[in-house]
């Protein structure tokens, strides 16, 4: 009996976003077909967008993610923002989250790859922050809607907070805390040879803090 | 957008020059970890989609506009919750402002809107694991009602 509801349990999971997308594709269209109807139009609307926004950049950031992890040598990363770098690696990540565009769940596979090469939790966290609050890109729209007074007193009160919260965090996480392989091949698929390089890096990082 | 594009096609154009084996595999690894994430990025943003759909801008507009701790609250919880690209979002805060929304709401809407993110939470979770992802929301919510207040008090 297990194994049968198990196996329903992983079906359901896997066609649920899918099904998701067909029900906004269905409003879509019955807008479109049958009768006009605001809200299956604006739904079809916002999917298409986010979908165009996220074709659009989320597969060349992937891209360097992947160049990055192939090309980067783990002792630069460490040397330059790891747990024992010092108020320079704020910089680092500060300049790095600002000069990008995108949403915010584009920053999470840079966020991870900059993990898993030794880069501080603290670090990761401040280039998030700096990522979500203070992209250049969507700081001119800001001033444009806003005002340049507003956005700039946002910035400057902005940027302690998000560092300060970044310690923050990083004291409340255990020392030898790691991150999900998520991004591994599904199950099923047979392993390439990314597979074990990243474990094995993962397994590095938690060496290092327990010596 | 482009910028990244044209440094995405420089960097694979270099990269291939300088090592084809390893350009290969550290593209096929992206790829890959994008593959992965997809199923999870097409449900929040199907979901995203129909939530916004259901929220009409004028009805965002009410709960926002005027002043008192209401609106600084909604604010706050909206800005949370909601999904809005930036070029979405700094022209409603405009619209909000010229509806009279106060600073301190706007303030809370934007900080909150950027820092904090409930409905992309799967996919945090999915790259940082629910302890992490859950903490970060929690204290960039704090921060987020910080920098509003402090906000309020320089700009009032």
């Amino acid at each position: 009996m297990a194994p049968l509801t198990t196996r329903a349990l992983k079906a359901t999971k896997t066609a649920f976003p899918w099904a998701l997308v067909a029900l906004v594709i269905a409003l879509w269209a019955y807008n479109r077909l049958v009768t006009p109807f605001a809200f299956g139009r604006e739904a079809g609307a916002g999917l298409w967008s986010f979908s165009l926004e996220m074709a659009a950049f989320l597969p060349a950031m992937f891209v360097l993610v992947g160049l990055f992890d192939v090309w980067v040598p783990r002792s630069v990363v460490e040397r330059h923002v790891g747990r024992d770098s010092g108020p320079l690696a704020i910089l680092w990540m500060v300049l790095l989250g600002t000069l990008q565009a995108g949403p915010l769940y584009g920053a999470f596979p840079v966020a991870v790859a900059l993990w898993r090469k030794g880069t501080a939790p603290r670090n990761v966290f401040i280039y998030l922050g700096a990522f979500s609050a203070l992209k250049i890109p969507m700081l001119t729209f800001e001033v444009a809607f806003l005002g340049w007074q507003f956005s700039l007193v946002r910035t400057a009160v902005t940027l302690p907070v998000f560092i300060f919260l970044a310690y923050v965090l990083e004291r409340l996480l255990p020392a030898d805390v790691t991150i999900p392989e998520a991004q591994k091949s599904s199950p099923g698929k047979p392993a390439s040879q990314a597979m074990p390089s990243t474990r094995q890096e993962a397994e590095t990082v938690h060496d290092g803090k327990a010596s | 957008m482009e910028a990244l594009l044209a440094i995405t096609a420089i960097a694979v154009v270099a990269s291939l020059l300088a090592n084809r084996r390893k350009t290969l595999a550290g593209v096929r690894r992206g790829l890959r970890m994008f593959v992965n994430l997809l199923p999870t990025l097409v449900a929040v943003l199907a979901a995203v989609s129909l939530l916004m759909a259901a929220v009409r801008p004028a009805t965002l507009e009410r709960l926002l506009g005027g002043g008192g701790p209401l609106p600084f609250v909604a604010a706050l919880i909206v800005g949370s919750i909601a999904l809005i690209p930036g070029f979405i979002a700094f022209p409603l805060a405009g619209v909000l402002k010229d509806h009279g929304a106060t600073t301190a709401v706007l303030a809370a809407f934007i900080t909150t809107l950027l820092m904090v993110g409930v409905v992309t939470l799967p996919i945090e979770i999915r790259f940082f694991g629910r302890r992490i992802a859950i903490w970060r929301n929690l204290l960039a919510f704090g921060g987020a009602v910080v920098v509003a207040v402090v906000m309020t008090l320089i700009l009032r």
